[in-house]
């Protein structure tokens, strides 16, 4: 090919500088964390029966998280954005409040609410027998509820794009909704769908504030790796490195393993037809 | 089989009130401006827009009537129940999935096997050419073969009423032409009414037997082609086919327009309100009052010219507004340009009137 297309042309030089100091920021931190990595006491660390715990706590409950704010967060975003109510705009904000929310003060929300005392915790105490703060179903109800407002953002502004002639034509087919939202509508945003269970998973990994305030820090039930590394940080700051890098390798990898492939960058063929 | 569609929708500032009827067997073409109403009328045929008013019906073989949608009656038939096949502007076929699942689409979704439906999908697919493209994405295909497909699924499900929105409009010129001999006959040979929303009166021409003109949310005009391009009731049906209309009172052979100004007709049977159609071709330009047989002789002003392939049409406004057409030699020889006074003559024998 002789003539060069224009994505691939040499970015402005202002842009590339600005972009540079961008990445540098980012990546900075890390260098610091690996800089003063005890790299003789990385096995040790991970070795150890606590930290363990917390990593299995901490994958367990931010894989649960991911999965009831997909559960839950879809039929919110189709309902969002396919039908138009009164106070529709205020549901909205509603459900996208937890991300703009210091997740302490969720915490908070939730422990007057869900706690022992709650305004709903206490039927759901003497009904079903069902305490959630320090469980680790608590820690994740408090990653839910910050998690989930990502994916209901994500799949929302997706299904928005969605043209509404195939649902159309579905339709005229003799699909039911169900088949043209199964068939149709949801093959047309599982890239957003993913990004959306990604970004409210990796959400979720990081929970700190509302899990602490809500669900406690219980070593093996409630204790994550979030927690776990706050509190070696004041006893142990060389096992805070290694749990930092744990926690680093960890979203890293998934997110580099999914980027590519799933999250809208550029692969052979997109799902949306072109108008 | 017949449909009868009398059918009223108010959206905002927009009403629409139209009603005709398409039987079994022949293809009415549904042509219109943008903004006329055309899709609207679709979308209330398919079930995808309930009616404000007025009803649908369908009237079988042996005179049993099926009433799609009837608000006054609390009606409405959802567009899966209604033995409709629709093939939409632009095809909207599944992105996502394969050309043999589009096809294949509808009869699973009723209830058929997906085995038995995807080989009588492929059957379809067969029948247009495109068996070798069942497993292909419709991103692959061309605009032609996303056309057959598009109608291949519609009829999948076998519909008495088949409706197409536009179905060339994606097509660029040199396809459009083939695709179009090719619809034609696919049209001929489903037995059902069918039914083309189209803006393009060429569409009109090669596929349907008869049209309705719709403007402005209400029928301005049906009829047979012939009847149409012949005889059109309006301005838009009169610029569409390339017609000058005039419009006025008929008495003795001479039409009086609403200006007062009079034109001689070739006949006096004629009386009463009435149209006149007049070919460009048969109005003639000078530079000079012309001398000489014809009657009907009048000065304008040109305000247009439109230079075509290997003709020039004039528009001359004045006190009969007409559109004359000449060759590009006659254009220089008269020396015309926009703004220059120019007299206009008709012969009586090219004036002929028909009932308003």
């Amino acid at each position: 090919m002789t003539r060069r297309r224009v994505g691939q042309s040499r970015p402005p030089t202002l842009a590339l500088l600005l972009a540079g100091l961008a990445v540098a920021f980012f990546a900075l931190p890390f260098v610091g964390i690996l800089w003063r990595m005890p790299w003789s006491r990385v096995g040790s660390v991970l070795g150890d029966q606590a930290v363990r715990e917390a990593l299995r706590v901490s994958l367990e409950t931010s894989v649960l998280a991911a999965v009831v704010s997909l559960a839950l967060g879809v039929p919110l975003a189709w309902v969002l954005a396919q039908f138009d109510f009164p106070g529709r705009s205020i549901v909205r904000a509603l459900s996208t409040l937890s991300m703009v929310l210091p997740p302490v003060v969720g915490g908070v929300a939730l422990f007057f609410s869900f706690g022992r005392r709650g305004l709903f915790g206490q039927y759901l105490d003497r009904w079903f027998g069902i305490r959630l703060p320090f469980t680790t179903a608590g820690v994740v109800v408090a990653q839910v509820f910050v998690a989930m407002p990502f994916l209901v953002l994500t799949v929302e502004a997706a299904l928005r794009q969605v043209d509404p002639r195939f649902g159309d034509a579905a339709r005229t087919l003799g699909g039911s909704r169900w088949t043209v939202f199964r068939r149709v509508t949801l093959p047309a945003v599982r890239p957003a769908l993913i990004a959306g269970l990604v970004l409210s998973w990796a959400r979720a990994l990081g929970e700190f504030g509302a899990t602490i305030t809500f669900a406690g820090n219980l070593p093996g039930r409630t204790q994550t790796m979030p927690l776990a590394t706050y509190l070696a940080l004041e006893s142990d700051p060389e096992s805070a490195l290694v749990l930092s890098l744990a926690l680093i390798a960890v979203s890293f990898a998934v997110l580099l393993g999914l980027r590519d492939r799933w999250l809208g960058a550029p692969s052979g063929r997109t799902s949306v037809a072109a108008p | 089989m017949r449909l009868l569609v009398d059918a009223q929708v108010t959206r905002g500032s927009f009403a629409l009130d139209v009603s005709f009827a398409v039987e079994a067997g022949e293809t009415v073409a549904l042509l219109g401006p943008n903004g006329a109403g055309k899709s609207t009328v679709l979308r209330v045929l398919a079930g995808l827009l309930a009616l404000d008013g007025g009803r649908i019906e369908v009237v079988g073989e042996g005179g049993g009537v099926t009433l799609w949608d009837e608000p006054a009656s609390d009606t409405f038939v959802p567009p899966e129940r209604r033995g409709i096949g629709v093939v939409f502007q632009d095809y909207a076929l599944f992105p996502n999935l394969s050309v043999l699942e589009n096809v294949a689409f509808g009869l699973r979704a009723r209830g058929i096997r997906a085995s038995s439906a995807r080989a009588t999908a492929l059957g379809l697919l067969d029948r247009v050419g495109l068996g070798e493209r069942a497993h292909n994405r419709p991103d692959q295909l061309s605009g032609g073969q996303a056309q057959r497909v598009a109608l291949a699924r519609a009829l999948a499900v076998e519909p008495s009423v088949l409706l197409l929105d536009e179905p060339l409009a994606a097509l660029d010129a040199l396809t459009r032409a083939e695709v179009r001999s090719d619809l034609r006959r696919q049209l001929a040979a489903f037995p059902g009414v069918r039914l083309i929303v189209t803006h393009d009166p060429v569409d009109a021409y090669a596929l349907a037997d008869r049209v309705v003109v719709l403007e402005q949310g209400s029928v301005a005009q049906t009829g047979t082609l012939d009847e149409v391009t012949m005889h059109p009731r309006s301005r838009y049906v009169a610029d569409l086919v390339g017609l000058n209309l005039l419009a006025g009172e008929m008495r003795a052979g001479v039409l009086h327009l609403p200006n007062g100004t009079q034109v001689v007709a070739a006949d006096s049977a004629l009386s009463g309100p009435a149209f006149v159609a007049v070919t460009p071709q048969s109005v003639a330009l000078h530079r000079r009052e012309p001398e000489g047989s014809a009657r009907n002789v009048w000065s304008g002003t040109v305000t247009d010219l439109d230079r075509r392939a290997d003709r020039v049409r004039v528009r001359v406004t004045g006190t009969v507004p007409l559109v004359a057409e000449i060759t590009p030699a006659a254009l220089i020889a008269l020396d015309l340009a926009v703004g220059q006074t120019v007299w206009i003559s008709v012969k009586a024998t090219e004036i002929i009137g028909y009932p308003a």
